[in-house]
């Protein structure tokens, strides 16, 4: 059977190709391959004037100025016009990476609605494009999974009940409270969604397809919560995001036909999709990926200049500029009482070796022993060491184990008031599957180095780990397996620190910190005060 | 480009006052905005434009000059005529470089026609009017900085590749961001004169109308700017009303010490805070038609001149708004 989202996708591309500016474009979350690469092609032989960028695109390349090569080259002035103005439609390729600050410039140049983008997503879980990028564009569409035979053709919406545009904008509204969609952005990019829908089948009143299509599209993949299940299948969020404040906004009941719509905008989605909503690993607000830089040129330590191209960022190093023209001055026609020839690979740029951002990662034992004895109080101090690491300008990240497993509570973040709500939602019991905790460090850990941030982990358990990796509740397979993931950690050479939180030291546990190179602290008695002192000492 | 109007701006009246009261009195020294994404933060930025009364510019003047003896002798400006012009909303981007925003040596000259000559950056085109940074928590610290001594000093200084320039920058500066991403320094938000949050409308019947606007708005932006016209016109005749009574409202000790006992109860540092709310607080009344500012008009911006003023511990939870209307209560009961 085909899959259901085909129709969904089919459609999109009809709709983006029809009204590619009133849509801002398509966030496309696909790995490269076959089906990918079939729409692509698509979108760039339907789409205005598109241009495929490279990955790592010199940002000023998209605003017009000075082409300061060419005019070295010539002798005479060269102008070139930004990418922006000579394309209307950009497909930009790993989205999940652009930075910041060209994020920022891409959605402004959407808000003046002349452009459309493609962005093209091969992200882990968690990595996203930059929200202000997202936030603009009115369709997601996920890829994985799609077969390329499958493909199917336009189905046209002809047989389905009209509904008034008033209809349309209330239900909008009240569904993007139910999903917790703060943006009212995303709100008005559904609505015209559903309108370009509409002109896809060349009608001009809005029926339910529209709506649901539009829903299912550009609402759903940015919901936070999904509404109360009624069937026992889809269970309810394990941890829910809705705090106080949020779960008094449920819509007013009443509202025409929002939940016939809803439901038929999920019956379009696969199964998997909703489990992966429920569990909260969709699309959140998160911090950026900007990627692994560490040369940069403007802070940090200073490294020889080297050749280069003048891309408005970079600061040009005047005396080895100079230094490499030198040489040639003869050759060139230059010489003693002559203009200085200069050619544009005498450019040399100073560069400087930055400090990657630091991340902190907490791997926070919250099972039944630890609980019970001193939760609260390595709560305290978790607290405090954040509020030194907001000091000190650094991410940090939780990750929690008790029970059967380890879980990411808080991706890495700078944002302490995200942390807190976290940490105070914090749930204590269950066995200690110490091996879980340190494997969920680890891996968090290595995907920040991808990121170009220097992580550190520090574990704060009362170290009877009793739950082994598969598990099973063995203590003796749970400490072996604790001992391999300590070892894992050395082998990638992580900077870790273990704080022993039980009432006594463990000696077992110091054993571990051995394993692991890290250094080792008990602190039987120690108040929350005294371990932030300590870990402050010791990272 | 037609700005959607202010006055159409459905809800978010905190963040709508704190920029009324920059436009009434520029002095209290810029805006920060944060809150969630798609709440119209930079929709009411770029509104300004069109709701403030159109400025005497020399024209072609790199600064926005009012009089022609103002144009600074390194902006050749041949012939100069005064005309009128919008007040000038700029926008920094992200990932801006410093040259760009002091200006520099203007490379085209220097390279053609071996001149040194300066290029003036963004700064100076925001001279006398806006300077907008959306997601200024995303934007590096070099740059906010500087930005936040020239906004103090209204003024700005280019020392550097030979040049020696300086010229007037005088704007009021508007940042929008979201706190989820990352958080300003103490230390730069206390440079901020007023500080809004905002936040998505909870209510079906708000998003409703926002929605609704907006959508009216997309249709037919002419339409829905002239339906609108009375309103931003009697709202910019009050502008410029009350920026010409500013001058003459009062402000009794009785009001300077609420301003001193208010911010000694907040432990607030240093006195920008008070200050800030002083002005603040006449700006209000000049803009209510009041000749006095009274306890009514500090009680009002209080939390908008302060929340982000206080000595805060980095882990208290947007506790701020609570202190401040918590000593609002216990200091001006």
């Amino acid at each position: 059977m085909t899959d259901p989202r085909w129709p969904l996708v089919v459609r999109a591309l009809a709709c983006l190709s029809l009204d590619p500016q009133a849509l801002g474009g398509l966030h496309l979350r696909a790995r490269a391959g076959p089906v990918r690469d079939a729409v692509v092609n698509r979108l760039i032989r339907d789409l205005p004037a598109p241009l495929r960028l490279p990955a790592d695109l010199p940002e000023d390349l998209l605003a017009p100025g000075i082409d300061l090569t060419a005019s070295l080259q010539h002798g005479r002035l060269v102008r070139r016009d930004g990418l922006l103005a000579r394309y209307r439609s950009l497909i930009l390729p790993m989205a999940e990476r652009v930075a910041p600050g060209l994020a920022a410039r891409l959605g402004q140049a959407l808000d003046r609605g002349r452009h459309s983008f493609v962005a093209l997503d091969e992200g882990d879980e968690g990595e996203r494009p930059p929200v202000a990028l997202l936030d603009r564009l009115a369709m997601t569409l996920d890829l994985d999974g799609l077969r390329l035979a499958e493909m199917p053709m336009l189905e046209t919406y002809s047989d389905w009940d009209a509904i008034t545009e008033e209809t349309a904008i209330e239900t909008l509204s009240a569904l993007s409270l139910t999903l917790g969609i703060g943006s009212l952005r995303r709100l008005g990019l559904a609505l015209r969604l559903a309108r370009v829908s509409a002109q896809v089948d060349g009608r001009d009143t809005l029926v339910q397809a529209d709506l649901s299509f539009a829903i299912a599209t550009a609402l759903l993949p940015h919901a936070t919560r999904m509404p109360a299940p009624e069937e026992e299948e889809a269970p309810p969020p394990p941890e829910p995001e809705t705090d106080a404040a949020q779960s008094d906004t449920q819509p007013d009941t009443g509202l025409p036909d929002g939940d016939v719509l809803l439901e038929a905008a999920l019956a379009l989605l696969p199964p998997d999709v909703l489990q992966r909503l429920a569990t909260g690993t969709v699309a959140r607000a998160q911090g950026t990926g900007a990627g692994a830089r560490r040369k940069g040129n403007r802070r940090g330590r200073p490294l020889p200049a080297r050749p280069g191209r003048m891309d408005g960022r970079a600061r040009i190093d005047l005396i080895a500029t100079l230094r490499a023209a030198a040489p040639w001055q003869r050759l060139r026609g230059g010489g003693p009482g002559q203009r200085l020839r200069l050619r544009s690979a005498d450019i040399h740029l100073k560069r400087s070796e930055t400090r990657s951002d630091r991340l902190v990662i907490f791997a926070v034992d919250a099972s039944g022993s630890a609980a019970f004895a001193r939760l609260a109080e390595v709560k305290g101090a978790v607290e405090l060491l954040l509020a030194e690491a907001y000091a000190r300008r650094d991410h940090v990240a939780l990750v929690a184990f008790r029970g059967e497993g380890a879980e990411l509570l808080l991706p890495p973040t700078r944002s302490l008031l995200r942390t807190k709500r976290h940490l105070s939602g914090l749930p204590g019991g269950g066995g200690t599957p110490l091996a879980a905790g340190l494997r969920a460090a680890l891996d968090l850990g290595l995907q920040a180095r991808g990121r170009g941030m220097d992580p550190a982990v520090v574990v704060l358990t009362d170290g009877r780990p009793n739950i082994a990796l598969s598990g099973t509740a063995s203590r003796s397979e749970a400490g072996a397996d604790a001992q391999a993931m300590a070892r894992a950690l050395r082998t990638q050479g992580m900077t870790a620190l273990i704080i022993d939180t039980g009432n006594r030291p463990t000696p077992a546990l110091a054993t571990l910190a051995q394993t692991m190179d890290a250094p080792y602290l008990p602190l039987p008695r120690a108040d929350a005060k005294a371990v932030s002192k300590t870990v402050a000492a010791a990272l | 480009m037609t700005a959607f109007p202010f006055t159409a701006i459905v809800g978010q009246d905190e963040m709508k006052t704190a920029m009324i009261l920059t436009a009434v009195d520029p002095g209290i020294g810029g805006v920060l905005v944060f809150g969630d994404r798609g709440t119209g933060k930079s929709t009411a930025v770029r509104a300004l434009s069109g709701l403030l009364p159109p400025l005497q510019i020399v024209q072609g003047c790199p600064v926005n000059s009012a009089l022609v003896a103002d144009v600074p002798d390194w902006a050749a400006v041949p012939d100069p005529v005064i005309t009128s012009g919008p007040t000038p909303v700029v926008d920094l981007p992200l990932g801006v470089t410093e040259d760009r925003v002091t200006g520099a040596l203007d490379i085209e000259k220097a390279l053609t026609k071996g001149e040194r000559a300066f290029e003036p950056g963004l700064l100076a085109r925001a001279n006398r009017g806006y300077l907008y940074i959306d997601e200024i928590n995303l934007l590096e610290d070099h740059i906010v900085d500087l930005l936040l001594d020239v906004a103090q000093s209204g003024e700005n200084v280019v020392e550097r590749e030979g040049l020696s320039i300086r010229h007037p920058a005088r704007f009021v500066l508007v940042g929008s961001g979201n706190p989820e991403e990352g958080e300003l320094r103490p230390q730069l938000l206390d440079r901020f004169g007023l500080s809004v949050e905002v936040a998505s409308p909870n209510t079906v019947a708000e998003r409703v109308a926002v929605i609704r606007a907006r959508d009216t708005f997309e249709r037919d932006k002419e339409a829905f700017a002239t339906a609108c016209e009375a309103d931003q016109l009697a709202l910019r005749a009050r502008i410029v009303a009350a920026r010409d009574r500013l001058g003459k409202v009062e402000a009794p000790d009785a009001v300077l010490e609420d301003c001193a006992a208010l911010c000694i109860a907040l432990g607030s540092d240093g006195v920008r805070g008070e200050l800030t709310l002083l002005r603040t607080a006449r700006a209000l009344a000049a803009f209510e038609g009041a000749e006095v500012a009274g306890r009514n008009h500090i009680r009002r911006v209080a939390p908008m001149s302060l929340r982000h003023r206080l000595r805060r511990d980095p882990l208290d939870e947007a506790g701020s708004t609570i202190r401040v209307t918590r000593a609002l209560e216990e200091v001006l009961a």
